[in-house]
């Protein structure tokens, strides 16, 4: 496969605090390659959201290197860290984490305003990132005003606007139904089909299983780390019950 | 250099917004900046118009310049009003005579008289003196030349006129030589006196014609013979004045024979004095105006930064998802300290505007001479601006600094 996107070299994270000492991971190695599209499961305290949140720039490792795109960030500014995740990195978290008041295409332009795009192109590419996850008739809505799976795609809209090549999503559908999930998990597979290389957080066995990759954490350390056949997302929407039919059983 | 611009312009934009929010909160806030903002305006003003006017008094009358007016006295019938209740010619002669602090003294007339040449029209003050008047209020013809003693004896028909009564009776026209019809009487103009502008008292000195006394006594102000209406004096220095002051009722007193413990029926006021009280209200004033600004300012701008902290504190979540999708610390620092100043800003626009009233009330209710400059706005617009800066910096550092991941995990 294409050369490695994301490395992680013995990567340990520790939260001292006056009570205790938590090694959130312990010398963790990844290797992620382009293109992939990586789940990454685990109990609730394995170090999921802590690891998401090193490869994402946000938080540095305790020990350990971590080389972005050929770039060791472990050591850059919280500049250089802004600029990295601002042109290499999307995020999609479980919450949107849309700016409230804020109509989504305002939203997606956000990250190309920080860019210091100008506000013809910014629009221009905002109008195209929100027509590819299929919002372009909610433009002028409020995240009040759209549905929890509408503002997950606005949140998407968002993280590609800048053309990433790394979308990071930390429990994406934790928040949605099932055949929201599903929806959101087309519509990544989608993008990975079209370069984009993904790692995922997620507690639900389905969604998991629409990756290509499956990473399973335990106690901060990775415990299993093997590639699947990923289930086809739109294949597993066609097979459920239809909205009329779910409607007619409530 | 555009695109930083357009950066600015964009954050203000954002800024107003988040303001426009919680209008209430942002006009509670901005009160003290604006009471502050509104002091110093005024405080300016006062200063720049207290120091014109004290200006324009001295360059009027000279600090030592003294005047005599006629006070009809309050016990009429008491007196023989025929008795030396009106000031003369022979109470100034008395002045410099018996003084030793009165340098010179000059009677005059005055009056309002249409002016009229080749069909122009002018309606200017008309005053009838003695050659000293020009000395005791420094005043000069800026062409031509002052009449001559003989001139004065003799009341021959001349006159000096001011720059404005030249204006609008010449033209561009040189008034000297002319005849210029005053009342009915035709008058040689001799000379065209120096620009004076206002008064203190905010009337122009330059719409004005002097001549002789006895030539205005006969031709437009009849009256008996010595009968005028006040007194220019001057004392021989500033220090004297106060001296010169004293004599002057003395004397005064004993000419107009008025008994111990009768009412004066005349007033002497004195330049000095009257600047003095004028520069003391004033200075008070200022004082006070300036303490009131030092203290609303500085609780507006805590004002400010409570305000703005509680804005970090409530949008610790926005924080944190600009810094995930790439803001730096520079952009969040500035977004806030452009809201701060924004801010302040409001409260400066307003309180200049609350200056403005004070300012047109006092100079109307008191007749002040204040004057608002270009500076003044500057001033105003400038203090606002680094209050908004100074007391926005501390909460804009707190949420630049933020940790995004914290700031993230914050509902
Ligand atoms: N800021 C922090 N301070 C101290 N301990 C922390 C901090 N953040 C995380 N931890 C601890 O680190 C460990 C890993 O947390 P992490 O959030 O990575 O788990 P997770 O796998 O994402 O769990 P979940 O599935 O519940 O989201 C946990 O024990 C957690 O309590
Ligand atoms: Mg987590």
């Amino acid at each position: 496969m294409a050369e490695p996107l994301i490395e992680l070299r013995e990567v340990s994270k520790d939260y001292v605090s006056e009570a205790a000492i938590v090694r959130a991971l312990r010398r963790v190695d990844l290797v992620v390659e382009r293109g992939d599209f990586v789940a990454i499961i685990g109990q609730s305290g394995s170090g999921k959201s802590t690891m998401m949140n090193i490869i994402g720039c946000l938080d540095r490792p305790s020990t350990g290197r971590y080389v972005l795109d050929g770039i060791d960030v472990t050591e850059r500014s919280n500049d250089a860290r802004a600029i990295v995740r601002n042109r290499l990195i999307g995020f999609i978290f479980q919450g949107f984490n849309l700016l409230a008041r804020t109509t989504a295409l305002e939203n997606v332009e956000l990250p190309l305003v920080y860019r210091g795009v100008g506000g013809g192109e910014r629009r221009r590419r905002a109008l195209a990132a929100l027509e590819q996850v299929g919002l372009a008739d909610r433009i002028h809505h409020t995240p009040n005003q759209l549905s929890g799976g509408q503002q997950q795609r606005v949140a998407i809209a968002r993280a590609l606007v800048t053309n990433p090549p790394l979308l990071l999503a930390d429990e994406p559908t934790g928040n949605l139904d099932t055949r929201t999930s599903l929806e959101v998990l087309e519509l990544l597979q989608r993008l990975n089909r079209s370069g984009i290389t993904i790692a995922l957080v997620t507690h639900e066995h389905d969604i998991a299983a629409c990756a290509k990759r499956l990473v399973r954490m335990r106690d901060g350390a990775i415990q299993i780390d093997v590639r699947q056949e990923p289930t086809d997302a739109a294949a597993a929407l066609a097979a459920l019950p239809s909205r009329e039919a779910e409607e007619k059983r409530a | 250099m555009l695109v930083f611009l357009a950066r600015i312009w964009a954050s203000v934009v954002l800024a107003m917004r988040a303001v426009s929010r919680n209008k209430l909160r942002a006009g509670l806030t901005t009160l003290g900046i604006m009471i502050g903002v509104a002091a110093v305006v005024t405080v300016t003003a006062l200063a720049s118009g207290a120091r014109e006017s004290v200006t324009a008094q001295v360059s009027a009358l000279g600090s030592n310049a003294l005047m005599v007016f006629p006070r009809s006295a309050r016990t009429s019938g008491a007196r023989d009003s025929t008795m030396g209740s009106r000031l003369s010619e022979q109470d100034a002669k008395a002045l410099v005579r018996e003084s030793t602090s009165i340098a010179l003294a000059a009677p005059f007339l005055r009056s309002s008289v249409v002016a009229v040449y080749e069909g122009q029209n002018s309606l200017p003050s008309v005053i009838g003196t003695k050659l000293d008047y020009f000395a005791v209020r420094n005043w000069k013809p800026r062409s031509g030349e002052l009449w001559t003693h003989n001139a004065e004896a003799t009341g021959e028909k001349v006159c000096l006129i001011g720059v404005e009564t030249a204006r609008e009776l010449f033209g561009t026209e040189d008034p000297i030589g002319r005849r210029v019809r005053i009342g009915r009487f035709f008058f040689q103009v001799l000379g065209v006196l120096e620009e004076k502008g206002q008064s203190p008292f905010g009337q122009s000195q330059d719409a004005i014609v002097v001549m002789p006394i006895d030539t205005m006594r006969s031709t437009i102000t009849r009256t008996r013979p010595g009968e005028v209406h006040a007194l220019m004096l001057s004392a021989t220095s500033a220090e004297t004045s106060a001296r010169a002051q004293k004599q002057a009722i003395e004397i005064l007193r004993f000419a107009h024979r008025i008994e111990e413990g009768g009412e004066d029926d005349f007033v002497v006021r004195s330049q000095a004095e009257f600047q003095a009280l004028q520069q003391k209200i004033f200075g008070a004033l200022t004082l006070l105006l300036i303490g009131i600004a030092a203290v609303s300012l500085v609780v507006g701008g805590i004002g400010v930064m409570n305000i703005m902290l509680v804005s970090v504190a409530e949008r610790t979540r926005e924080i944190g998802i600009r810094m995930a999708i790439g803001a730096r610390e520079a952009d969040i620092l500035v977004q806030f300290l452009v809201e701060s100043v924004v801010l302040s800003t409001i409260g400066g626009v307003a309180g200049t505007l609350l200056g403005y009233g004070a300012v047109a009330g006092f100079t109307t209710a008191l007749g002040w001479s204040m004057r608002i400059e270009a500076s003044t706005l500057a001033l105003a617009l400038g203090t606002s601006t680094t209050i908004g800066v100074a007391f926005g910096f501390l909460p804009a550092r707190q949420a630049a600094r933020l940790d995004p991941i914290q700031a993230l995990g914050r509902e």
